[in-house]
């Protein structure tokens, strides 16, 4: 509008711009970060927020465990074998007199330390191959790609047995095989983010600014490919945590008496008519745990994407 | 060819520059053999429909092209050929020395980065500017293309910018290092008529302050009316017309241009007078037709058939530095937009 009741704009100097003319101010509000706005769509979603409600508690159940509980996760009660839940063993115990709320609690760590563990490196690898087969493309993409296809075709169970044949039963053979596995999926969607992002314009601008190509790919497509990664991540956890169970129910997990969800159910699958609690408590623990990720994770997708809702 | 000087004057020498495509479908001559230069200073505007080929001059001068396949000529750029430089030392001449504003305001811009903190991203990598210094600059920049409340301005998202701000963002960052030369390609396209003349506005003012030449790339030729020194047009890959505005405007001396010019509405002119399209449509590049590639629209075309077999070299016009690539160029003497005008409303 301004600029139309000017007069002709070469009839005065050009001392300001039209838009410079008197105009309600900025609202006094610093600029609002673009995570609090996906925070407030988060928290509209319930499932969402219950997921994280449970997840903020079992971490800090993991974390004070020792407070929470007496009783060791290795030490043995006397004369207490497959008590069935009471107050004093909330869970029970189990067949050698072991408080079983403890075990699982003590679990928590261990499934957590792992999951997040392996999801890193998963995530490290998968961003990194992802990003340069993307951005690279030709022969580097084709490699990429090849070898993706390579690991998809090894079963992890496989990879596992072999991992933990050479380096042993432990946790970090565990984190090893799933990170070592979890990548495929990320790197596939990290390609195919970079592959769209690599055409919009503020690329080829950074470009023509003359940004070096690392900068390019690691300050200006990077950060507009982290929400599917954000999303594929959080759900990779929980899908590691259950792999992680299933490596252990098959004896390739982590070794007694680390203890694991998972070796918990492979020794209470034994005792399924007598002792059901054995195997209840640290299931429901596995299970609920993922459901909680992917429920998380959903959230973040919807939260972290404004088109959607 | 223009005449080739490497003159102290000249900035930017484009010499018989050939850029092809190849597809599944045949090779696409989306630029095939222009010439032409950009003086220190001046305002040269390249001129044509949609895909006669002056974006893909623009990218390839700034190296942006990854597919495209060079097949001959040269881009010296104060003397030294950008096309041989290696990656490396182009970087360092991009955005430094020679700067690109694109035509959207929106895309352009990263939406993750804060405005000021891109801009200043100019001046952090090719002056090696601190954080806080990058910030200062990016302040000052946004204050010099006219955004109020720059500092506020500049800690925003580039969503939180209307459209002519984001394009006047867009140039802040393209003239924080001070670069000799600005290309803008189709920088007020995007823009509705309002904000388009307060950024060409911005434009100009920068050009003073900075004292930099400008290449603009535009279909719009009201635009080019108002800003331009120099004109060249292109029709399908090569320059069919070269001169200074007034030469095109006024002498315009090859039949596109003239269609061009007889299909712009006039203020001026009676309220039903029917606008003039040029007839037919611009000619896919991997089949551009023999001899004159604008021949088959042409209303001038001789019936002898030289337009159709012989493809005409650019010739001096109606001035030295006036040249126009038509067999016509002595029967166009006497025509003017308003005879194409006339003869197009009664066709």
């Amino acid at each position: 509008m301004s600029a139309l009741d000017r007069p002709a704009p070469e009839a005065a100097p050009r001392p300001s711009l039209p838009e410079a003319a008197p105009r309600p101010s900025l609202p006094e509000a610093a600029p609002r970060p673009l995570w609090l706005d996906a925070w407030r769509r988060f928290r509209r979603n319930k499932m969402a927020m219950a997921g994280l409600t449970f997840l903020v508690v079992l971490v800090a159940a993991a974390i004070l465990a020792p407070w929470i509980t007496r009783y060791g996760p290795s030490e043995r009660i006397e004369g207490a074998y497959r008590q069935p839940p009471s107050w004093e063993h909330l869970f029970g115990t189990d067949k050698i007199g072991r408080d079983v709320f403890s075990r699982v609690l003590y679990g928590a760590r261990v499934s957590l330390r792992i999951g997040l563990a392996s999801t890193v490196v998963s995530v490290g690898i998968g961003l990194l191959l992802g990003a340069v087969a993307g951005f690279f493309g030709g022969i580097a993409d084709t490699l990429i790609m090849r070898l993706t296809d390579v690991f998809l075709a090894i079963p992890y169970i496989v990879l596992a047995i072999a991992i933990v044949a050479v380096a042993g039963r432990s946790e970090n053979s565990v984190i090893l095989v799933l990170g070592l596995t979890g990548w495929l999926g990320l790197a596939r969607i990290v390609r195919a983010s970079f592959l769209s992002l690599k055409q919009l314009e503020y690329v080829e601008a950074a470009h023509a600014l003359g940004y070096s190509r690392s900068r390019i790919m690691f300050r200006h497509i990077l950060p507009n490919a982290v929400q599917p990664v954000i999303v594929y991540g959080t759900v990779l956890i929980g899908g590691v945590i259950l792999s992680e169970a299933a490596l252990s129910y098959l004896g390739v997990g982590p070794q007694e008496p680390t203890p694991a969800w998972g070796l918990m159910v492979s020794q209470g699958k034994g005792d399924l008519a007598g002792a059901f609690h054995l195997l209840l408590f640290p299931g429901g623990a596995i299970c609920l745990t993922v459901l909680a990720f992917v429920l998380v994770g959903d959230g973040l997708r919807d939260a972290l994407d404004p088109k959607l809702t | 060819m223009s005449e080739p000087t490497t003159g102290p004057e000249t900035l930017l020498s484009v010499r018989d520059l050939r850029a092809y495509f190849d597809t599944d479908d045949g090779v696409v001559r989306a630029v095939d053999g222009v010439s032409f230069e950009v003086r220190r200073g001046e305002v040269f505007a390249v001129v044509g429909e949609s895909g006669s080929g002056k974006s893909v001059t623009a990218t390839t001068i700034m190296g942006l092209q990854p597919t495209v396949r060079i097949a001959s000529g040269e881009v010296l750029w104060k003397g030294r050929d950008l096309l041989q430089l290696p990656e490396a030392q182009h970087g360092r001449i991009r955005g430094k020395e020679i700067a690109m504003i694109f035509q959207d305001p929106l895309g352009a811009l990263n939406p993750v980065h804060t405005v000021g903190r891109q801009i200043g991203e100019m001046a952090r990598i090719h002056e090696g500017a601190s954080r806080k210094e990058a910030m200062r600059r990016a302040v000052e920049m946004l204050d010099l293309v006219g955004i109020p409340e720059a500092a506020k301005r500049a800690r925003m998202y580039p969503h939180e910018f209307s459209g002519g701000m984001r394009q006047r963002a867009m140039i802040a960052m393209a003239i924080t290092c001070r670069p000799e030369l600005l290309i803008a390609d189709e920088p007020t396209t995007a823009l509705d008529v309002t904000v388009q003349a307060q950024v060409l506005d911005v434009l100009l003012r920068i050009k003073d302050e900075i004292d930099s030449a400008i290449m603009l790339i535009t279909h719009d030729l009201g635009v080019v009316a108002g800003l331009a020194d120099r004109v060249m047009v292109m029709y399908a890959g090569r320059a069919v017309e070269t001169g200074t505005a007034p030469q095109l405007f006024y002498r315009s001396s090859h039949p596109y241009t003239l269609g061009l010019l007889a299909g712009l509405p006039r203020l001026e002119g009676p309220r039903d007078e029917p606008l003039v399209p040029i007839p037919g449509a611009p000619p896919s590049l991997i089949n551009v037709p023999p001899g004159c590639a604008f021949h088959p629209r042409c209303s001038f075309v001789r019936a002898d058939g030289l337009c159709r077999q012989t493809r005409p070299e650019l010739r001096q016009a109606t001035a030295a530095d006036h040249r126009s690539a038509c067999h016509e160029l002595e029967a166009l003497d006497g025509v003017t937009v308003e005879s194409v005008r006339r003869a197009g409303a009664g066709r």
